[in-house]
């Protein structure tokens, strides 16, 4: 350390050098996916964001918060068990991560077709998972009477998160599915011949995050 | 640290366009597209200007202008304060200055993903649309909740524009985040990954540096701007009752219950506070590179003028609750944030000191452009100062929502910054056009803009310690404060419409040397950033020719004692003096 100190070589410099090096920062990394993290690095701060002034709010709310287990419980053999279709809709967004990631790895051997297929797949469950989502928020709406505005329950606020922050959600998840499919169909096209196919991960880090946040969602609505 | 790596850009092909359309419209070139921008935020800022003027005009003569009533007052508040800090400021630092410097400085042919660059001007245009859309007769004009967008009055009956004005005002606001976002992201892209050979990070000039942290800042910070104006265009259309509390409003209980008008102000200066850095970092940047360029020396300190950059930086995300110290807050969380407040004083003062002893003993040209990077400096120091009080929770509070925070906020975030822009525009001009700037004319522009906006700004702490209250369409006779403060105000009001009217001399001058202007050859500075090494000027589509520039130095080896001329350009191996 004495000598790394008097040449000006401590462990901090060196990181720096490394850091700063002429040309690129991050080697081997494409444009598209530094441009990517840097992205969602910036969407993570809107979700933040809504989470957080979810928090504030409830916190200091006094009107009741309606209970998760019992508003989002659905009838199943003559019972209602707590967070049914939620838990259902969590497997289904986990297992789209999954498939996502063996499309990634099947990208970087040039196996287009089985890419495709997996990116397909990953799609139709992401699809599926708004499609759920849809029948969630009928459920809320036309059933128990909770609007944006409104709650039966109690604090107006419940309606008014859940509507804005799964929403927004979904719109994510939405647009993904969008973007999986064009990306599907160019990768079966052969657009992306000439490259080592980074754009199916590039794909897969947003689907990924897509995944984490709802982590985060189903966190602070459904077991709060 | 200099390696042997084929940059990946030498692998893309670059866009190139086949219509007259595609070449100047629609463009993908970041030159084009930084003209693009710094037009339309030039065009948009002029009308803020005038809008100051009424303002003024209406402080210091009251009555003067029957037609100019309490509503557009505020109005023109509102629409003033959001223009300046948005649509002109962060627009032009970084999507005019961010767009030229940014690929010419780290020796890139273009930014990384040069469509969606175009596209984040056109949302930017669309933006500015959207805003001044509440102009149209019969929508009611434009808001006038001040430029903070406090609820529950912003939305509430009463205010003006509290139908069409506010929703145009945050629809506008969220479409600018979504241009910047397509920017700011190319800029950090093309700064972090697309860099020429033998450019490392610290070898860029400090206005790249500038700009990158100021964009990161950007990235991280407009997304709570977002989510608040996502949050409020529910509450004004749809009545969810994020920030609206139960109200009675003009004799009637509105349907809201249970938000927090608080929350708003949170996220909104979690936005805000860091906007101050994202309009200031940029200028410091292009500051410390005109007093190196045009005072014939290296900059004093450049690693640690970086990370002061950095430092600010980071420190710019956790005080904002220093602007809600009136709002209602504990103590010790207003200990929290006045402590950390002060603490940016250490770094900003580094950059201070590091620009003075740049130019200690230097060897200064009084350019027009240099003229500007020195009334910079003075007027950041005025205005960083005032920063100090306003920073204390005990000497805020007195001040607070006076003349003294206006003074405070325009020397340190609108004159300053505006300043900084100046100085670049002169400096960077030629080499945009090929053409010099009138140097008579720049002068007097200089001297009138820098002396009037001192006369303007100076008096008015005087005004905020004997207590006149800032946004006031109208100072009645008050035992609080002297009647020498309406005197103060009119010459306030005179200087301000000579300084405004001056700003005409240089749209002219833009205009006229643009045909006219003496031929300014490829250097005329004598500067070493490689904007300078183009092989043409103005550059041309690709900036670099057939082949990619290769940099073996820092940009700041002016007076190298030894050298055949006073300047080195970053493209001159090492050992090598031309």
């Amino acid at each position: 350390m004495a000598e790394a100190a008097q040449t000006g070589q401590g462990p901090l410099t060196t990181i720096v050098e490394d850091w700063s090096s002429d040309v690129t920062t991050f080697k081997a990394v494409p444009w598209g996916k530094a441009m990517m993290w840097i992205f969602l690095l910036s969407d993570t701060f809107i979700f933040t964001s809504f989470l957080v002034s979810y928090m504030a709010v409830r916190m200091t709310q006094t009107d009741a918060w309606p209970v998760p287990s019992e508003v989002f419980a659905l009838e199943a053999f003559g019972y209602p068990v707590p967070l049914l279709l939620i838990a259902i809709m969590t497997f289904i967004l986990i297992t789209s991560s999954g498939t996502m990631a063996m499309a990634v790895n099947m990208g970087y051997r040039k196996r287009k077709v089985a890419v495709f297929w997996l990116m397909f797949a990953t799609a139709l469950l992401g699809a599926s998972f708004v499609g759920m989502q849809a029948f969630e928020w009928s459920k809320l709406i036309m059933d128990e009477g909770v609007k944006a505005w409104q709650n039966p329950m109690g604090a107006k606020q419940f309606g008014s998160f859940f509507f804005m922050i799964t929403g927004f959600h979904g719109l994510h998840v939405s647009a993904g599915v969008v973007y999986l499919l064009i990306v599907a169909i160019r990768v079966l096209r052969g657009r992306y011949d000439n490259t080592s196919f980074e754009i199916v991960e590039i794909t897969g880090l947003y689907w990924h995050f897509v995944d984490l946040v709802w982590v985060f969602i189903f966190a602070f609505f459904y077991l709060w | 640290m200099a390696t042997a790596e084929i940059p990946y850009q030498e692998t893309v092909p670059l866009h190139h366009p086949k219509t007259w359309i595609g070449k100047y419209v629609f463009s993908q070139d970041h030159k084009v597209i930084a003209v693009q921008y710094g037009i339309t935020a030039m065009a948009v800022g002029l009308v803020a200007l005038f809008l100051s003027d009424l303002m003024r005009i209406q402080i210091a003569f009251p009555g003067f202008m029957e037609w100019f009533v309490e509503d557009y007052y505020y109005q023109a508040i509102t629409m003033h304060g959001m223009i300046m800090v948005i649509y002109l400021l962060t627009a032009f630092l970084l999507g005019a200055f961010g767009n030229f410097t940014v690929p010419l400085m780290c020796g890139a042919r273009d930014m990384v993903f040069p469509f969606v660059n175009m596209l984040s001007y056109w949302v930017y245009l669309l933006s500015v649309i959207i805003l001044l859309l509440a102009y149209i007769p019969g929508l009611g004009g434009p808001t006038g909740a001040g430029w903070t967008l406090y609820p529950p009055q912003t939305i509430t009956e009463g205010t003006p524009g509290a139908d069409w004005g506010i929703t145009t005002m945050l629809a506008s606001l969220a479409v600018f985040i979504v241009a910047f976002t397509m920017g700011g992201l190319n800029y950090i892209t093309t700064i972090l990954q697309a860099r020429t050979r033998g450019m490392s990070l610290m070898r860029l000039p400090l206005t790249v540096w500038g700009i990158f942290v100021a964009t990161f800042l950007g990235l991280l910070a407009f997304p709570a701007l977002f989510v608040s104006a996502i949050m409020m265009i529910l509450d004004l259309k749809i009545g969810t009752s994020f920030f609206m509390p139960a109200i009675v409003s003009l004799g009637q209980t509105l349907a809201y219950d249970g938000g927090q008008p608080l929350l708003f102000q949170h996220l909104f200066w979690f936005f805000g506070h860091p906007e101050v850095y994202i309009v200031a970092l940029p200028a410091f940047g292009v500051v410390s590179d005109l007093i190196s360029v045009h005072a014939r020396k290296n900059i004093f300190g450049y690693r640690l003028m970086v990370w002061a950059l950095v430092f600010i930086g980071v420190l710019s995300f956790i005080v904002w609750a220093h602007h809600m110290f009136v709002a209602g807050m504990h103590p010790y969380f207003g200990f929290f944030f006045a402590t950390t407040t002060l603490i940016i004083a250490v770094p900003t003062a580094i950059k201070v000191y590091n620009w003075i002893l740049t130019l200690w003993k230097a060897n200064i040209k009084l350019t027009v452009p240099m003229l500007y990077a020195l009334s910079f400096v003075l007027t950041f120091i005025m205005g960083g100062i005032t920063g100090l009080f306003l920073g204390n929770v005990i000497i805020d509070i007195p001040l607070s929502d006076t003349y003294f925070v206006v003074a405070h906020f325009h020397m340190v975030m609108g004159v300053s910054p505006i300043l900084a822009i100046f100085g670049g525009i002169y400096h960077w001009y030629p080499k945009l056009t090929g053409r010099m700037l009138n140097d008579f004319w720049g002068k007097m522009h200089f001297w009138i803009t820098f002396l009037g906006t001192y006369i303007i700004y100076f008096p008015m702490h005087y005004l905020g310690f004997i207590g006149v209250p800032r946004r006031y369409y109208e100072n009645f006779d008050s035992s609080f404060y002297p009647a020498s403060a309406q005197m103060l105000n009119e010459v306030i009001t005179w200087t301000a419409l000579v300084v405004g009217a001056a700003q005409l001399i240089y749209v002219a001058n833009l205009v006229h040397s643009y045909f006219y202007g003496k031929p300014a050859g490829d250097n005329p500075w004598g500067a070493n950033s490689l904007e300078w090494c183009t092989p043409e000027t103005p550059p041309g589509h690709g900036n670099w020719g057939d082949k990619l520039p290769t940099v073996h130095r820092w940009a700041y080896d002016y007076s190298v004692p030894g050298s055949e001329k006073d300047f080195i350009p970053q493209t001159v191996p090492q050992g090598q003096s031309s």
